[in-house]
């Protein structure tokens, strides 16, 4: 039962970490139609620029810092890459970001190298906050899940509250009519990707000490993101966090207990094999759910896109 | 112009051919290992300082042979077997006799097979397969063969060392073994499992589980398993961003007990671990202490660390591949007819390595290099012995002599 309690909690953490990816992924993805192969790229920049900028002026600057270069170079790339591209069609923009994310990897790796960074935990958060029964919860976990709950808040009111955020809302299903009442919408396309890209180079600032800080960390992140906006539907927030913390909690779970795919079908009343060692599903048989659990998200995907094609939330198909 | 193009053209080729022709004198080494990727970060390490090691201690000596020179030709093999085997044949084409490979027991698998296959075929261009690193015990079993010589101690050897230690360590009770799934991450829970059987019966394996290698985005979960199992001690093959991710999951989730590792150090690991893995990590390695007991090998560290500051001397072995190597050439005075110096290195007993004053001796019945094998504990260690320039680096926790001499081997060795 305690480890139930100590599960929820880091599948939370997780499924937090995943939302400041895909919010801004679904935002750029629903408004442009760009799928932004980039975006776990922005998400290792933030991570390297607050290493760097850690060393010099402290974790805290890191976090500030870094997230606005980050976002300022999004909307960069939006303004002086996408927009000329944007003419020929959705293919080249698809080329463009898939170019775009092969080009970062390699310039990080030109700058910093292919070694892992030392990128650490800052010391007034390196503590255990409390324990459940053994099982110790960093502060920093806590510090994680306060950011990301507090970045939701904030995102969630200038969509819904403020003027700008119902720009941006009009625009999303209606860029021309937005045009036609004056408003820049090549601006405001530019101040989302602006935005998404921030939030993926906070989540980078955040995870970095915790996940590790190394080239490839895009790539571990890169497809899973996808995976959560199509679940929780194009252009909603409440699906990116709902369908966040639902392949957060779903990964965990199935990695913190051996459920073993025998008993599964013993208890639906398949007995076992006598020759499992000769059996053509050999494999199948022996399965447990930690081997499987990263490839649950992408079932759960498969089953979405079949029976639910716009996603938990959405209003417009996949 | 167009004349002194190809007058250009014909300096340039009549000067490449003969340097082509000084050139062949060099005793040529190829080095196939990851030069790109995820990896490269280890091969480049590697690559480095075998570089180092045949400058040093044999080209400034005058060379082999009264004045052939060795020579290291990198090839990237990106860690794939099938990239290794075009790379081999590149090699063998460029006039190597010696290919040195290390990371991957996968790609050492495919080079073994493809090397006495190429041996058999072309007696002309024969080449000797050095493996520095691969460590999965079949390469010196069931699937040796006469081409094979093998300087790192193998994964069953080590394990035995490490069963060894916690013998004596009576407040291990209970073991949790984790690992990479594939061949080289059930070898160590294979070992690990029947070795404690054997020499602690009483020791409760509470887990023995593999994850999948290199997709594990956060460790967490498995580190709640490993704390709510009681266990007391950790056994892991993990490597790379899986090794630190690992590791640092189970320290920040509360694990107290130690952590034992087959690869917890350099290429990033030692200084992301910091401070945090102090008493905590230990690893299983041939080589030698920190500092260096021997003053010339001080002298060594200190050169590679001046002419390589991010490098880290962190694969021992591979001086003695390359002092071996040059030892058996003089005493076969050949270094063109590799069968003779394949002669000399079978059975070889090495006495002048950087990290040992004890003799080692390259195993006859299978080409296995026997030599100490070290517990070394993570530990804050001054430059430049330190690992990652971080401040920390490996200290010798305890020694087994001779590791393994006599382990037994299943190799039927074919000779030419």
């Amino acid at each position: 039962m305690d480890l139930v309690l100590v599960n929820l909690i880091d599948g939370l953490v997780t499924g937090l970490l995943l939302f400041m990816l895909s919010a801004g992924l679904t935002l750029i993805f629903s408004m442009m139609g760009v799928l932004n192969f980039a975006h776990a790229s922005f998400y290792m920049l933030g991570a390297y620029f607050a290493y760097q900028i850690s060393l010099a002026l402290g974790f805290w600057m890191g976090l500030i810092f870094a997230p606005l270069i980050v976002g300022v170079i999004g909307a960069g790339v939006e303004r002086y890459g996408l927009r000329r591209v944007h003419q020929y069609g959705h293919v080249p923009e698809l080329i463009f970001t898939f170019g775009l994310a092969l080009l970062i990897e390699e310039l990080v790796q030109f700058i910093w190298g292919r070694n892992q960074m030392p990128y650490q935990i800052p010391d007034i958060l390196n503590f255990t906050a409390f324990a459940i029964s053994g099982n110790s919860i960093p502060a920093y976990k806590v510090f994680m899940i306060f950011i990301s709950i507090a970045i939701f808040i904030g995102l969630l009111y200038v969509l819904t509250k403020t003027r700008v955020g119902m720009i941006i809302q009009a625009a999303l299903s209606y860029p021309r009519t937005v045009e036609a009442l004056g408003h820049n919408v090549p601006l405001i396309f530019m101040g989302v990707f602006g935005v998404g890209t921030a939030l993926a180079g906070v989540a980078g600032v955040i995870a970095g000490p915790v996940l590790g800080t190394f080239p490839g960390m895009a790539f571990v992140l890169g497809s899973i993101v996808f995976v959560t906006i199509v679940i929780g539907g194009l252009g909603s927030l409440w699906g990116a966090l709902v369908a966040s913390l639902l392949i957060g909690w779903i990964t965990t779970f199935a990695k913190s207990y051996n459920i073993r795919m025998e008993n599964i079908l013993n208890s639906v009343g398949i007995s076992t094999p006598e020759n499992l060692s000769d059996s053509a599903f050999r494999d199948i048989w022996a399965m447990t759910s930690p081997q499987i659990a990263d490839i649950l998200p992408y079932i759960l995907m498969v089953l979405i896109l079949i029976f639910r094609p716009y996603g938990l939330f959405g209003n417009r198909e996949a | 112009m167009r004349k002194s193009i190809k007058l250009g053209l014909g300096a340039a080729l009549a000067l490449s051919v003969s340097t082509a022709a000084v050139m062949a004198e060099n005793v040529k080494i190829a080095f196939i290992d990851p030069l790109s990727g995820g990896f490269a970060a280890t091969g480049i390490n590697g690559l480095h300082q075998f570089e180092f090691a045949a400058e040093t201690l044999v080209n400034a000596k005058g060379g082999v042979l009264e004045g052939d020179m060795f020579e290291i030709l990198p090839f990237d093999n990106k860690v794939s077997p099938k990239e290794s085997l075009i790379q081999l044949q590149v090699a063998i084409d460029q006039g190597a006799r010696y290919i040195v490979q290390g990371n991957s027991s996968g790609v050492a698998n495919a080079l073994t097979e493809a090397i006495d296959k190429h041996n058999r075929r072309n007696p002309d261009s024969r080449v000797l397969f050095l493996n520095y690193s691969a460590v999965d015990p079949a390469l010196t079993n069931e699937k040796c063969n006469f081409w094979h010589f093998r300087f790192d101690p193998h994964a069953d050897m080590k394990m035995a060392a490490l069963t060894d230690m916690m013998a004596e360590n009576q407040d291990i009770k209970k073991v949790y073994v984790i690992g990479q799934d594939y061949s080289f991450g059930k070898a160590v829970a294979d070992a690990a499992v029947s070795m404690l059987a054997e020499k602690r019966p009483d020791v409760e394996v509470v887990g023995n589980e593999l994850h999948p290698i290199g997709k594990v985005k956060d460790f967490t979960p498995y580190a709640r398993k490993i704390v709510s199992s009681g266990a007391d001690a950790v056994i892991t093959g993990n490597w790379g961003a899986d090794m630190l991710g690992l590791g640092k999951s189970i320290l920040e989730n509360g694990f107290e007990g130690p952590i034992y590792t087959y690869y917890a150090a350099a290429d990033g690991i030692t200084a992301a671990f910091g401070e945090s893995g102090v008493d905590s990590l230990y690893l299983i390695a041939e080589g030698d202490d920190n500092p260096a007991p021997k003053p010339e090998t001080q002298e060594y560290i200190k050169a590679f660390k001046a002419k390589y500051p991010d490098g880290n001397m962190s694969q021992t072995r591979i001086t003695n591949v390359i002092q071996m190597l040059a030892q058996a050439i003089e005493e076969a005075g050949t270094a063109t007819d590799v069968v003779q110096v394949a002669n000399a290195l079978e059975g070889m007993t090495f006495t002048d390595s950087l990290w040992s004053t004890e003799e080692m001796v390259m195993r006859e019945q299978d080409h296995q290099l026997i030599q100490d094998i070290h517990v070394y504990g993570h530990q804050p260690m001054e430059a430049p012995y330190d690992m990652d320039n971080s401040g920390y680096g490996l200290k010798v926790q305890f020694t087994v002599e001779n590791a393994s001499a006599d382990i037994e081997t299943t190799c039927d060795m074919q000779r030419p």
